[in-house]
């Protein structure tokens, strides 16, 4: 394989420099290659070409042959005499020829990026000091960097909207707009959903929705981040915090099992947005906009700030002593959840074997997959329960058979985590009829109904494993706080297990790692620190009868025999 | 219009006879379908070789080979080819396509049909302008008409080749006449250009498949030379600038209008044909090819080498009325939009009015024709009216040309053509009308009438 790409290298020569790339690669991704930048606005990786913002003007020029013997054109030294072509070309759309030669510096690539940065800030408004995408912006970083300084324009700037609505939560700022088109092809190639043109001609040109459309869809804010300036911005975090002051953290968007890798922005333990983080195999640089929601479960009025035991409120120690003597009594069931991480599970399923569970379950969770990066499975860790062997089929959504347990008389201790027992079937009363320990974020009715919650962390407020769709091990990392009275999931398990077993257990996730480590399972030779920020593939061969769930996604196609059991 | 006796007339050779109609009959009766009854005997390579060995040219502006662009379309990729007659005639000054398909629409179809023959061409398509709605309606009429005598369709003249001819009215916009912007535009689309590469309409044109895109008067062209052979359309012309040429005279001369000639001088043209400036005034500029063409300033020598080693020295008048001609004087014959500009022209009024015109036609695609285009005409419009400064003629200058050769599409040189060739020629009266209108007692008045629609 290795072999076979080398085949297809060809040398290209940037600024004086050769560089072995494919054969097609773009001349941006090329010069990137070398460490350099030739910046550009219009041009995505992930999107298609429009070469319209002319920034990435280059001078280009291949190998000259003659033309009446095709012989190739030798300098006078033997090099290849090189044809420069009389205009610059953009790099974008230029892709690696052999013997292909670029300037990216020469006088007259310069000059063609401080003309484009002229033309570009002649009608722009120039408000960076109230505009949210300052610090962050490309014409601003670009104008800086490769403008000439000052301006020659006196004429009127033209005035255009300053606050559309595209959709409920994207709102525009026509006049920063430098009609790039990134936001028009994102929604038609890879959100599908067509909704945006421009209307009006030359420098009028002006972007919005079709007649009657709206950006609604659930990738619409995708269209904010590609937005090179700050013409399109996010309705929710415009104005409220300068980008500067974010502190980022890199995370996993937990909505499904897809596993969207993502950036969680916050500022002083307070999170302000998520965006999407590249990720080539999973996400490229997209994420759902219902991800990016979920950080406003951190400050919801029915967050649990405080453990209690019996009703009453109690610290996290106490809790933890309690639930811990309750769960030393026999027919003690566990519920575990496909929202736990894989840390969490792993603790877990030590503490069944320890109280020799009567039953240990998860709670599936189940919606339509949008195939693209929502999966129809929305529990984000189904396999990590699977891995670790906490269980070892595919969940139901209804805990029937722990209710028929209850009522047999069978079980008569519940220890539960994330999940919310009413909801998946369990009626009041027959949580009456248990001891029942619940470690959760949020009230429920089964956090009303416990002898034992204890307060737990968000997401945002802890680090963690999960295992997507493709058996692919991503961690996220803390960003913010938990509540005071809280405790971290992992170390409240980890505490029970170390009071029923007697000995020490690890409570903290680097150290349990050691543990998952040493289990000899799929997680073989791997730490929380070797998983890399864009995950790690896992061979999930050994779970490939199970009948999961997902369909078709970016990146993600079923495996056949899952596929056929649908 | 009386043809004059200088002319030489072979693609209007009917269209103003007396009685002469759009009808098929006045059609028919003049030869008409004659060429195509010859065409689809033959081999279509045959055709394509001979419309090569014509060394046609395309009269729609850049003037390239039509042959030669025949011959680069792609005929292994397996999709059909597309051929699209680009009848979107929207630079200033042309007004010669709209004769053809006005008067003798089936002189257009049936050079179409040839060049659709040869291509190997199932579907062909007229973009006619928007502004053009009558000429559409003669179009679908005389279509109908030739289908019903068997030259369009199913099985053309019994030869078992078929294609349909489709009439599709433009956006009415300057740019549907950029060839690939006429594409979008045809696919449903705004008219934006397409980048090239990889959007070469020989290759990947109308729906990505292989397209041929040639103007109105080339087209009827290909059944001249059918009927001429290629050898004997030569003969008309200089080399390399084979056949007629319609001419679509505008301006300060006595008789405007469309002339169609060979081999002769541009003074032929403006002062034989057209009769020369009106009376009492004189002639200050031509622009020769349409509005975006470079300026040439009479009274002015061009001189330079010709391909020979030869040596020419012209005055305004002895400019060779053909393509090689005009590029020899500096500018190009483009789409035979002449503009002839008499003493009473002031030249930055006649700069600030294009300028107006061009960025108002800007597609808004790529930022330097975007941005450029306006800025050059709040300059020029902010000149004409009373507040021009010394600096606007440099600034000017540079603007321009931080737009030439950096844009998608050719629109850019049209933007900054007309500026750098107008203050090039006509630098002192730039400098003069800065100088002037810093005058305070200068007549704001008069210059704001003269500013026209800037």
């Amino acid at each position: 394989m290795a072999e076979e790409k080398k085949e297809n290298l060809i040398t290209v020569n940037i600024d004086g420099q050769d560089l072995q790339v494919p054969a097609g690669t773009n001349m941006v991704e090329a010069v990137k290659m070398l460490g350099k930048e030739v910046p550009h606005y219009c041009y995505h990786p992930k999107l298609s070409i429009a070469g319209n913002c002319r920034m990435c003007l280059v001078e280009m020029g291949m190998p000259g042959k003659d033309r009446a013997t095709g012989e190739p054109m030798l300098n006078e030294d033997g090099t290849p005499k090189i044809m420069w072509m009389p205009g610059p070309a953009i790099a974008c759309g230029t892709n690696a020829a052999p013997g292909m030669h670029i300037k990216t510096n020469s006088p007259k690539a310069v000059e063609s990026r401080e003309s484009v940065t002229e033309f570009l800030l002649v009608n722009h408004p120039l408000d960076c000091p109230i505009c949210d995408q300052a610090g962050e912006c490309k014409l601003q970083e670009f104008s800086a960097s490769h403008g000439r300084g000052y301006s020659r324009f006196i004429e009127e700037k033209n005035v255009k909207p300053k606050r559309t609505r595209l959709g409920p939560r994207v709102t525009l700022d026509d006049e920063r707009c430098i009609l790039c088109s990134r936001c028009v092809r994102f929604s038609q190639e890879i959100a599908k959903d067509d909704v945006l043109g421009f209307t009006d001609r030359g420098s009028y040109s002006t972007l919005t929705c079709f007649p009657g459309k709206e950006l609604a869809n659930n990738y619409s804010l995708n269209t904010v981040d590609i937005c090179p300036v700050g013409a399109l911005t996010s309705t929710d975090f415009r104005f409220k915090m300068r980008v500067w002051f974010l502190k980022e953290s890199k995370s996993i968007d937990l909505e499904s099992s897809v596993g969207c890798n993502t950036v969680v922005s916050s500022r002083e333990g307070k999170v302000y947005r998520v965006t999407p983080r590249r990720n080539d195999e999973v996400n490229d640089t997209w994420m759902p906009d219902s991800g990016r929601e979920l950080y406003k479960q951190i400050e919801s009025e029915d967050r649990l700030s405080y453990s209690t035991v019996n009703g009453s409120q109690t610290s996290a120690v106490e809790a933890i002593k309690a639930a811990a003597e309750i769960l030393k009594g026999e027919g003690v069931a566990i519920v575990g959840s496909g929202r736990n991480t894989v840390e969490e599970q792993f603790v877990l399923k030590q503490i069944a074997d320890q109280v020799n569970a009567k039953g240990v379950y998860l709670v599936a969770r189940y919606g339509d997959g949008d195939g693209i990066l929502v999966s129809k499975d929305r529990n984000p860790n189904v396999r990590g329960a699977l891995a670790t062997g906490l269980i070892s089929d595919l969940p139901a959504e209804q805990l029937s058979v722990l209710a028929s347990q209850i009522d047999s008389g069978e079980v008569s201790t519940v220890l539960a985590s994330k999940e919310d027992l009413v909801a998946a079937g369990l009626s009041e009363e027959q949580l009456k009829k248990v001891k029942l320990i619940v470690i959760d974020t949020h009230a429920s009715a089964t956090t009303k109904n416990a002898d034992v919650a204890i307060a737990g962390l968000t997401q945002f407020e802890k680090s963690g494993s999960v295992i997507n769709q493709q058996f692919r091990i991503q961690k996220f990392h803390k960003a913010v706080p938990g509540p005071v009275g809280s405790i971290d999931d992992l170390a409240a398990l980890s505490a029970i297990q170390a009071s029923l077993s007697g000995e020490t257990f690890p409570s903290v996730v680097g150290t349990v790692w050691e543990k998952i480590a040493a289990e000899g399972n799929i997680f073989e030779g791997l730490s929380f620190k070797g998983i890399a920020d864009t995950g790690v593939l896992l061979d999930g061969s050994a779970f490939s009868g199970l009948a999961f769930v997902e369909g078709k996604s970016l990146h993600f196609e079923p495996k056949l025999e899952a596929a056929a059991a649908e | 219009m009386a043809i004059h006796p200088k002319e030489q007339r072979l693609v209007l050779k009917y269209a103003d006879e007396p009685g002469y109609t759009p009808s098929i009959d006045s059609y028919l009766a003049h030869g008409g379908y004659d060429m195509l009854k010859k065409a689809v005997t033959m081999e279509p390579q045959a055709i394509i070789d001979e419309v090569k060995a014509s060394t046609l040219r395309g009269r729609g502006g850049a003037g390239f080979p039509c042959g030669l662009k025949w011959s680069f379309v792609d005929r292994k990729s397996g999709k059909p080819i597309y051929l699209i007659c680009n009848c979107d005639e929207s630079e200033p000054g042309t007004f010669k396509d709209r004769q053809i398909v006005h008067k003798d629409p089936h002189q257009l179809i049936e050079g179409m049909m040839i060049s659709c023959f040869a291509n190997n061409v199932a579907k062909a398509f007229i973009y006619i302008r928007e502004e053009m709605p009558y000429g559409a309606k003669i179009l679908d009429e005389a279509i109908l008409e030739a289908k019903e005598k068997g030259f369009v369709g199913d099985n053309v003249l019994g030869s078992g080749y078929s294609c349909e001819i489709v009439v599709h009215r433009g956006a009415a916009a300057y740019i549907c006449g950029e060839e690939t912007g006429l594409i979008e535009s045809l696919e449903g689309k705004r008219a934006n250009p397409r980048i090239k590469p990889p959007y070469f309409p020989a290759v990947l044109g109308l729906y990505n498949c292989p397209t041929i895109v040639n103007n109105v008067e080339t087209l009827c062209n290909a059944v001249h030379i059918l009927d001429m052979g290629a050898e004997g359309f030569k003969k008309i012309g200089r080399p390399n600038n084979a056949g007629t040429r319609i001419w679509c005279v505008s301006g300060g001369v006595q008789r405007p209008g469309y002339y169609e000639v060979g081999e002769m001088t541009l003074g032929e043209l403006v002062y034989d044909i057209c009769g020369g400036p009106l009376p009492g005034r004189s002639i200050k500029a031509i622009i020769p090819g349409g509005s975006s063409m470079k300026i040439l300033k009479n009274g002015e020598r061009y001189k330079g080498k010709n391909p020979d080693g030869s040596e020419y020295d012209w005055g305004l008048e002895d400019i060779p009325l053909d393509y090689d001609g005009i590029a020899a004087a500096g500018s190009m014959s483009g789409s035979g939009g002449m503009m002839v500009l008499d003493d009473t022209v002031s030249i930055p009024a006649a700069l600030a009015n294009l300028m107006a015109f061009y960025s108002h036609e800007s597609c808004g695609q790529c930022t330097p024709c975007r941005e450029g285009s306006l800025w050059l005409k709040k300059i020029t419009s902010r000149m004409v009216h009373g507040e021009a400064r010394p600096e606007d003629v440099d600034l000017m200058l540079d603007v321009a040309g931080q737009i030439a050769g950096r844009t998608i599409c050719a629109f850019g040189f049209a933007v900054a053509w007309p500026v750098q060739s107008y203050i090039a020629k006509f630098e002192d009266e730039f400098r003069e009308y800065a100088a002037h209108l810093s005058d305070p007692n200068a007549d704001r008045q008069a210059i704001k009438e003269l500013a026209c629609n800037g």
